[in-house]
């Protein structure tokens, strides 16, 4: 095979003693990415293993994110048409498919790029220092961040901010598997508490003014438009209707806007048994039960269940409360972590005027409650056996 | 009526190269080897001289810390090697056959006459004890302990191992016979699959077993009848060694020929051979192992076993020996991502989940991804069927937190326990190994 010839033969350069020794972590992250790797059992235990690996388990919740991505590039260019072409949503060149979708993709693609290159630039590095392989953790993570920042976010910010997550929430806890907060998150709470003019979460900057070259709109400065979100903090009427908060058709960050996308992705996750569907169950359940005591009096034209279509919510329940490192290892801690994830986000953003948005808190909170969950389980076990052993 | 325990956890792993229940005798090997790390947890004194005449029945090592404990040759010839690896350990003591068998005259005895100390008595001088395991530590029972119960599982639901039914083939009277004398020496307790032929033994609490492997393991059939607690000793040993007990009282002789399943996809034709304990594992799978690919042999089942080669001898708990490829030049490309449907997995991104459950599996030695620390959560759990949080109890002996592995139940646990979890673990965690060491912490810390 020619491509294992060239790297078995590139190996050596790359390895302890070779000339290009410092990249050697970087070579064994492509020759991963490229064949499984040959080692082999050890004499003693098991002799054949589950051909599931990390890295596959962690791909695939990359692919469970694409009708997402796909979605929110569409909505980057329908939102901006929609704003700078004068039309309305009923009216037909807001319809304009593919063009909105090269124009989302166009404003996409260098957040992409930057959070992958600086965020795997550290990992690699990190890797390097400590003589490991990479981890593959960040290919989920390095994708989430571009999703839940706001559209026109600068990108220096962007750097800055991941870089922020892997170093502070992720590498000094020591990687993959080892983190007490969802990096992502951390990445959104990072610019929601430096940079609060860029996200307070009740407006979004629709991008408006530094790519126009693809449809001709007359170039705007950045126009801000409020999210439903927004609407209801400041007491205003939601103009967006149900139909539109499931579909997506509405400003927010990039990924969460569509309930219809991140659903799609919940059941491949489901499917492919990588995120606990306890979570996402309880999450909705704790969120439904919240929204529904604490619904508006009728003044406002919302129904309580459609707290769940906006915001972040939906993308929170499937994609961040659902990583298994900072979420509780046992099957119990998982309903009640859910749970509260999704009344406390609710509490936050109805019971709270200052954050209109609240499932990122929520989520970041829970995380750190996560061990106390698991805690509460294993104890039971132990005064069990213990119990067991006086008699 | 025996009673019915449900085991819902667990993972049946359905490999190519299932033994054909046809036995033959295989041929005598010239040098059997007794190894000393079979017998876990013990030190071996040596007690033969290279070139000392032996029947089968006279002890080749003994317990160094309780000498009554013996180790017999499983054949009569002559000792050509005491063979030692670093810093003087003994790995074998080979004893080079003879051509007419003689065996140590130890008498016919009936059972039901006997006291429980003259059974034990019996069992040390025999060598036969040496085959007791005890919990906790997963060691070499200590004869001065007074266990709880001892436990037999009649059931074998690892990958390609040897099928009670055919094992026990003619020789349920000295089944009877050795599950009678354990009587003697603590309440016996054997697990026996549906519709076994053993659910009418005397003598013995029988329970049925339903469920997935790792249903048919010795430790998870005691966490579902009688946990052992800390302070508590209980003593397992296997369904065929049961029945060398039953030969000691009814022929008077150690006689320690098993049938053995020679199985797996490298395996020409697989089947049970009739060997004794200690035989090469040359002799066994001679001109039945395939040449077109690289094999691993393995004494044991895939899952629990340990690599070997044709040159070795049969470790003296072995049920059987499999062949499976290495594997080690597959180069699989873009295993992340490709559909891999010669895979077999519990992740439904493959799909041997649609494929129907009687398809077989060629599964070579790789370990199929990096090792990582334990991302994904639930894994351990899903397979692992007793009353114990197996992550949470891991990373307590990663950490060498001695306490806290007490009070998550180590005591109740053995490396084999940890099999069917390691097996499916996305993060390819070595969970027997760390087990293994846990165990070995404990018991030092205790002793």
């Amino acid at each position: 095979m020619g491509l294992k010839k060239i790297l078995d033969n590139l190996k050596p350069t790359f390895s302890e003693g070779g000339k290009l020794s410092a990249f050697g972590s970087l070579f064994d992250a492509a020759e991963t990415f490229f064949f499984v790797p040959n080692e082999t059992a050890k004499v003693r235990g098991a002799q054949i293993h589950d051909a599931i690996d990390s890295k596959r388990s962690i791909f695939f919740v990359v692919i469970a994110l694409i009708p997402a991505i796909l979605f929110g590039m569409y909505n980057i260019g329908y939102q901006h048409a929609l704003v700078t072409g004068g039309c309305t949503p009923d009216a037909c060149p807001c319809a304009d498919l593919w063009g909105n979708f090269l124009y989302g993709l166009a404003v996409m693609l260098p957040k992409i790029v930057v959070s992958y290159a600086v965020g795997l630039g550290i990992e690699i590095a990190v890797a390097q220092w400590k003589k490991e392989e990479v981890h593959e953790g960040f290919f989920v993570t390095g994708i989430l961040i571009p999703l839940i920042v706001p559209v026109n976010c600068p990108l220096w910010i962007l750097a800055l901010a991941t870089a922020f997550a892997v170093i502070f929430a992720k590498e000094v806890f020591g990687g993959t598997g080892m983190n007490i907060f969802n990096p992502a998150l951390v990445t959104r709470a990072f610019l929601f508490f430096a940079y609060p003019s860029m996200m307070s979460g009740d407006k979004v900057w629709v991008n408006g003014n530094y790519i126009d070259c693809i449809n001709g709109a007359p170039a705007v400065d950045a126009v801000s438009c409020a999210t439903p979100l927004g609407q209801l903090a400041a007491g205003e009427e939601v103009i967006a209707t149900p139909m539109q908060t499931i579909i997506g058709t509405i400003p927010g960050s990039i990924g969460e806007t569509s309930v219809i996308a991140i659903l799609i992705g919940a059941v491949i996750l489901i499917w492919a048994n990588i995120a606990s569907w306890k979570i996402m169950l309880s999450t909705f359940v704790g969120g439904a039960l919240m929204a529904y005591f604490l619904r508006y009096d009728g003044a406002q034209n919302f129904e309580w269940w459609e707290q769940l279509t906006v915001g972040g919510f939906c993308f929170g329940a499937v994609f961040m409360a659902t990583d298994p490192v900072t979420s509780p290892r046992t099957e119990g801690g998982k309903w009640i972590f859910g749970f509260l994830i999704g009344a406390m986000a609710i509490i936050i953003r109805v019971l709270n005027p200052g954050y209109p948005e609240g499932m990122m808190l929520a989520i970041l909170l829970m995380n750190v409650f996560a061990p106390l969950f698991d805690y509460f389980f294993v104890q039971a076990n132990i005064n069990k056996r213990a119990k067991r052993a006086k008699k | 009526m025996a009673n019915v325990i449900k085991i819902t956890k667990g993972l049946n792993i359905n490999l190519k190269g299932k033994a054909a229940a046809q036995v033959s005798a295989a041929p005598a090997s010239q040098v059997y080897g007794l190894v000393p790390d079979a017998f876990w947890g013990m030190k071996p004194k040596v007690v033969v001289k290279e070139g000392d005449e032996v029947k089968a029945g006279d002890a080749l090592f003994v317990n160094k810390q309780h000498p009554e404990v013996k180790f017999v040759s499983p054949v009569a010839g002559k000792v050509k090697l005491v063979e030692r690896g670093d810093r003087r350990k003994v790995l074998s003591v080979q004893v080079e056959a003879a051509a007419q068998q003689a065996y140590v005259d130890f008498g016919k005895k009936d059972v039901k006459s006997l006291s429980g100390e003259q059974v034990k008595e019996a069992l040390l001088e025999s060598g036969l004890f040496g085959f007791f395991i005890q919990r906790p530590y997963a060691v070499v029972a200590d004869p001065n302990d007074a266990p709880k119960g001892i436990f037999v599982s009649a059931i074998a639901d690892m990958p390609l191992a040897a099928d009670i039914d055919v094992v026990m083939k003619g020789n349920e009277a000295d089944f009877q016979t050795g599950i009678s004398a354990l009587a003697k020496l603590a309440k016996v307790y054997v697990g026996v699959k549906p519709d076994s032929a053993l659910a009418n033994i005397q003598d013995a609490e029988v329970n049925v077993f339903k469920g997935k492997c790792p249903a048919g393991n010795v430790g998870v059939q005691i966490n579902h009848i009688n946990p052992v607690n800390k302070g508590e000793v209980v003593w397992t040993i296997g369904a065929e060694e049961v029945v060398f007990i039953g030969r000691l009282f009814n022929e008077g002789k150690v006689n320690l020929t098993r049938t053995i399943a020679v199985a797996g996809s490298e395996i020409k034709e697989p089947q049970y051979k009739q060997v004794l304990v200690g035989a090469k594992i040359g002799d066994i799978v001679a001109g039945n192992v395939k040449t077109d690919t690289k094999v691993r042999l393995i004494d044991g089942n895939p899952l629990t076993g340990m690599k070997t080669d044709e040159n070795a001898f049969l470790l003296a708990h072995s049920t059987e020996v499999t062949a499976i490829p290495e594997g080690d030049e597959a180069n699989e490309l873009f295993g992340w991502i490709a559909p891999r449907f010669k895979n077999f997995s519990v992740s439904r991104s493959y799909f041997s989940w649609l494929l129907p459950k009687s398809r077989e599996y060629v599964l070579d030695a790789r370990v199929k991804g990096g090792h990582r620390h334990m991302i994904f959560s639930g894994e351990y759990d899903s397979v692992f069927p007793m009353d114990i949080y197996p992550e949470q109890l891991v990373k307590a002996i990663i950490a060498g937190d001695i306490d806290r592995m007490e009070a998550l139940g180590i005591y109740e646990v053995a490396p084999e326990d940890f099999a069917v979890a390691e097996f499916v673990d996305s993060s390819k965690v070595e969970l027997q190994r760390i087990v293994r060491e846990g165990l070995d912490m404990l018991r030092k810390e205790n002793e």
